[in-house]
């Protein structure tokens, strides 16, 4: 029983198919990360798993009461409100202190409870997300671009503290990002993503998919590679526009 | 408590708001009870200029009220709802807002004043709409003023944990089965409450002052959202109470000597908010 699936899913924005006949399916345990080019519906993707934005057609189911922990992009916490890590890990549910030091001593933060969450570096502020993600003991993570910002170091890092969680707890892994290696070799499996699905597969397998490689160029080469699925769509529609050949 | 002693507490109590300046005093605390929790989401959200345009709106509210020969409060009330509604509507559309609220803000004041001045007698009385009269405060008034401010802070305690997630970052609230419009109408129809409320005390042009000066101050001491909020309280009431002395002593208008003292605490705020370490 998988923990999120999608049904031949399309999302529309006003008269913009931004997603079209995504079918996927996660499974309990797995790593699964959405690879695609900016604007490529990726966080749109992720964003409808999680029921935040409505489908125009198709599906998605989650597993009943599936406990979600989820890393929005981009979250900023203004300087106009003071708020320390602690406080941030009782939003919106309130924590008691015990979970919340395990928490931030499972992400590698001992002791910066009281730290105020602006004067934390980048990957101390991904980490603390991570943490409040998981407080709520999810079966599954969802992170949208959980490494945007940092350095190679500390998006190696950051992988590594994924991937021990994972071991640790069992939850899958469901990650959205543009780049590339690191994120790769942290994967069970990868889905490239250009407003459907150009393929999928497992990241060890790999190098030559022609899609993966019109998708981001080709100086990837050699380095990962992808499985190549069947395709049970047709590539022909308009917005067919990544300028590429399909086997 | 024994009765023997109950009964010469309640009479103390009755009789004590004879005193106009009781009674104003407090008014300026119950309006703090609102504006402190409801000015922090203020800032935080940067709706300043949303402030501006409900609490113009409301001098329309006033014209409206005279001329159909309803309470006041039930005009600012309902012209204060009203727009607060529109401008969040609006926001939630995306439309650019410092424009589009700097528009709805200045025409709503612009089109208050022209249609109060059609109500006859009313010209006299502008000033204390504009500036509040804080020292003409009925026992009635401070009924309403407290019921309003009370009801918005219940309304901010019961929503605070979601009203927070959803300021934070509105994904996360959905991802949590919270629903970010839902919490923005609580904090429009808060707003609305407040400029009611906030109209006698400080008057139309000043509430916004209310609303983001206590929070700005104790934004530089807080370190948690609700020390922020509690702070704010504070220096609200402080504001009021400090205001309403200065407006004894100095015989100088009531509502500008609560914002000029507000205005005070924050810069001494901030100043020691940067001499202390973290």
């Amino acid at each position: 029983m998988s923990l999120i699936a999608a049904d031949t899913l399309c999302v529309r924005f006003g008269a913009t198919e931004v997603l079209h006949d995504i079918t996927l399916a996660i499974q309990p345990g797995e790593i699964v990360t959405i690879l695609g080019p900016n604007g490529s519906g990726k966080s749109t993707l992720l964003r409808a798993l999680l029921g935040i934005v409505p489908p125009w057609q198709g599906r998605v189911i989650r597993a009943e009461g599936l406990r979600i922990g989820y890393v929005p992009q981009k979250l900023a916490v203004d300087r106009a409100m003071p708020m320390t890590a602690r406080r941030f890990l009782s939003l919106p549910r309130r924590v008691d202190d015990a979970a919340a030091d395990a928490a931030l001593a499972r992400v590698g933060l001992e002791g910066l409870g009281g730290r105020q969450m602006a004067a934390l570096s980048g990957g101390q502020f991904q980490r603390l997300l991570l943490a409040r993600a998981l407080l709520t003991d999810p079966q599954i993570l969802v992170l949208d671009e959980p490494t945007q910002g940092l350095d190679q170091p500390g998006e190696a890092a950051f992988y590594r503290l994924i991937e021990e969680v994972r071991r640790d707890t069992g939850a899958a892994v469901l990650m959205v990002s543009h780049d590339l290696h690191v994120v790769m070799a942290a994967s069970d499996r990868v889905i490239c993503l250009n407003h459907h699905i150009c393929c999928e597969g497992a990241p060890r397998v790999v190098s030559n998919a022609p899609e993966y490689r019109a998708l981001f160029g080709l100086g990837t080469q050699g380095a990962l590679a992808l499985y190549q699925h069947a395709h049970d769509h047709s590539h022909d529609h308009s917005h067919d526009h990544h300028g590429h050949d399909h086997v | 408590m024994t009765t023997a002693t109950t009964i010469p507490t309640i009479i103390t109590a009755t009789t004590m708001f004879d005193d106009f300046l009781i009674r104003a005093a407090f008014a300026g605390v119950g309006l703090s009870l609102a504006t402190g929790p409801l000015g922090s989401f203020v800032v935080w959200r940067r709706m300043a200029y949303f402030g501006d345009a409900t609490s113009h709106a409301a001098i329309l509210g006033v014209a409206l009220a005279l001329a159909f020969n309803l309470p006041v409060s039930v005009g600012t009330l309902g012209v204060a709802l009203a727009m607060a509604l529109v401008v969040s509507t609006l926001a939630a559309r995306g439309w650019a807002m410092d424009t589009t609220l700097g528009v709805m803000a200045h025409s709503a004041l612009a089109f208050g004043l022209v249609a109060i001045s059609f109500v006859p007698g009313v010209r006299s009385d502008l000033q204390s709409w504009l500036f509040g009269d804080i020292l003409a405060v009925t026992k009635g008034d401070l009924a309403f003023i407290w019921g309003g401010a009370v009801l918005v802070l219940a309304l901010m305690v019961w929503r605070w944990q979601a009203l927070l997630t959803a300021t934070v970052n509105e994904d996360l609230a959905h991802a949590s089965g919270l629903n970010s419009d839902r919490e923005r109408l609580v904090l429009t129809l808060a707003l609305a409450v407040v400029v009611a409320v906030a109209l006698k005390v400080v008057g139309a042009l000043l509430i916004a002052a209310m609303l983001i000066i206590p929070a700005a101050a104790a934004r530089a001491l807080a370190r948690t959202p609700e020390g922020m909020a509690g702070l704010a309280i504070g220096v609200g009431a402080a504001s009021s109470l400090g205001g309403l002395a200065l407006a004894m002593a100095q015989d100088t208008p009531a509502g500008p000597s609560i914002v000029a003292v507000a205005a005070v605490i924050f810069a001494l705020a901030v100043a020691l908010g940067r001499l202390r370490p973290g």
